[in-house]
């Protein structure tokens, strides 16, 4: 097919597709309406459990096996990158020599290091109660980690980084995640059930049952997939080199 | 005003995830649709807040307000829209892994160049 | 008043997302993608989801666009590579 009949019949099914979503965005409810009926109901269970923030007990207790569902896709999308982008017999490591950094970006950056880094932490830790959760912390965490790459250099971002533990990291969250739901199950109830732990007391860092400690392990899992995710990359960007006289 | 409002979020939706689609579709470089591959994704998300917002309403996050004393917006939606950010992301990575690997094996990103190479 | 400020934000979201789409250089693209990124931050605070919007602005706003330009990064690199061995 030429580029010219496949841009005809992309328009085509596009027109198409786009006449099918206009038509369906009109028979929606309208936007801002009052009529939630799911909404309401997972409001209602969250205050039964003691849980302040409605989104964490939703993602970590109400529908936490789906997230079970979407930690085990993280958790293969990143054991996919770390097969794919491994160093093969044909490409070599090269140092890479250290470029001039402008004083005021790594000022900045060792500045910021440290804050960004806690806020994540934080982040991570008040999931149950403020906007926030093991996802977003996780990221954050993460991603302030890197700030170092700018602050000071790769060497030094490779010795606060060794792979393999974080690789090891990331299998011990999974896993923590499926063992917090099999004991549910043996506490005598359902898998990932929250029934095991008292709900403690509204808007205090301990309620909620076992949503932190679902959350704390999404934290972990997310932060450590993320730094072994950069790595990766950074090694194929940065370092590994294809055998020259091949 | 009021009538355009109501349909407007959802239009927006629509709009992005097809213009992510045009471009997946006539993109000449791999990275550059995976980047397209994230509007689309990013279109999916406008179309699911915008679905469970609520007028006058607020976060559903209870730590500073009194349980029942405002609305709040549809938290389930959230949740779905949070956890698929995330794990989209990895995702991404997992395609652009892909794309590198393609780049080391056929020396180009482009995909016309690629199918004439197989066939 | 919340009205106006929604539809500004679902218009900015349109906007940069149509030019993300037509930015063909992917460097480019993924600062365009970041831009993307906060817009989409901005407009779901303002739809009254600050969870999202957090994880939105920690992702898209740093770690895809980081991604994608480690990836031209790479790819670019091993195309300087072959045109020297030539």
């Amino acid at each position: 097919m030429t580029r010219r009949t496949r841009l005809w019949v992309l328009l085509t099914g596009g027109a198409g597709l786009a006449a099918l979503l206009v038509a369906a965005c009109l028979r929606l409810p309208h936007f801002g309406g009052d009529r939630h009926p799911y909404g309401d109901r997972a409001v209602h269970a969250s205050l039964t459990r003691h849980t302040a923030n409605t989104v964490s007990s939703v993602n970590f207790d109400q529908r936490a096996f789906d997230t079970l569902g979407e930690m085990t896709i993280l958790f293969a999308a990143v054991l996919g990158c770390v097969v794919l982008l491994r160093q093969t017999r044909d490409e070599r490591r090269a140092r890479p020599e250290p470029a001039e950094v402008a004083r005021p970006v790594r000022r900045y950056a060792l500045l910021v290091l440290p804050v960004a880094l806690l806020s994540g932490l934080y982040i991570v830790a008040h999931g149950q109660l403020s906007p926030g959760g093991g996802f977003q912390g996780g990221v954050v965490a993460a991603t302030a980690l890197h700030l170092l790459y700018l602050g000071a250099d790769y060497a030094a971002l490779e010795r606060v980084r060794p792979v393999g533990m974080y690789e090891v990291g990331d299998a011990l969250a999974s896993s923590a995640y499926v063992v917090t739901g099999i004991a549910g199950l043996i506490g005598g109830t359902a898998f990932l059930a929250n029934t095991l732990l008292p709900y403690g007391t509204f808007n205090t860092l301990s309620s909620g049952g076992t949503v932190p400690l679902l959350n704390a392990a999404i934290g972990m899992e997310v932060a450590c997939a993320v730094v072994v995710l950069l790595a990766r990359f950074l090694d194929q960007a940065v370092e590994i080199e294809e055998e020259s006289g091949r | 005003m009021r009538s355009v409002m109501d349909v407007l979020p959802y239009l927006v939706a629509a709009w992005v995830f097809l213009a992510g689609c045009y471009g997946l579709a006539t993109s000449r470089n791999l990275i550059h649709a995976v980047g397209c591959l994230s509007v689309c994704q990013a279109g999916t998300y406008v179309l699911l807040l915008a679905v469970g917002y609520r007028n006058k309403a607020t976060a559903p996050v209870f730590s500073d307000i009194k349980p029942g004393s405002r609305p709040v917006v549809d938290p389930v939606v959230q949740a779905l829209t949070l956890t698929d950010i995330v794990v989209g992301a990895t995702v991404t990575a997992l395609l652009l892994a892909l794309v590198v690997q393609i780049a080391k094996r056929h020396g180009t990103v482009d995909p016309d160049e690629l199918s004439e190479l197989r066939g | 008043m919340a009205d106006a400020v929604i539809v500004v934000a679902l218009l900015l979201v349109a906007a940069s997302a149509t030019v993300a789409v037509a930015t063909r250089d992917p460097m480019r693209q993924a600062l365009v993608l970041s831009v993307l990124g906060v817009v989409l931050a901005v407009l779901f605070t303002v739809l009254q989801a600050p969870d999202v919007g957090l994880s939105q602005l920690a992702v898209c706003s740093a770690l895809t666009p980081l991604l994608l330009m480690l990836a031209v990064r790479k790819v670019r690199r091993r195309g300087r590579e072959r045109e020297g061995e030539r």
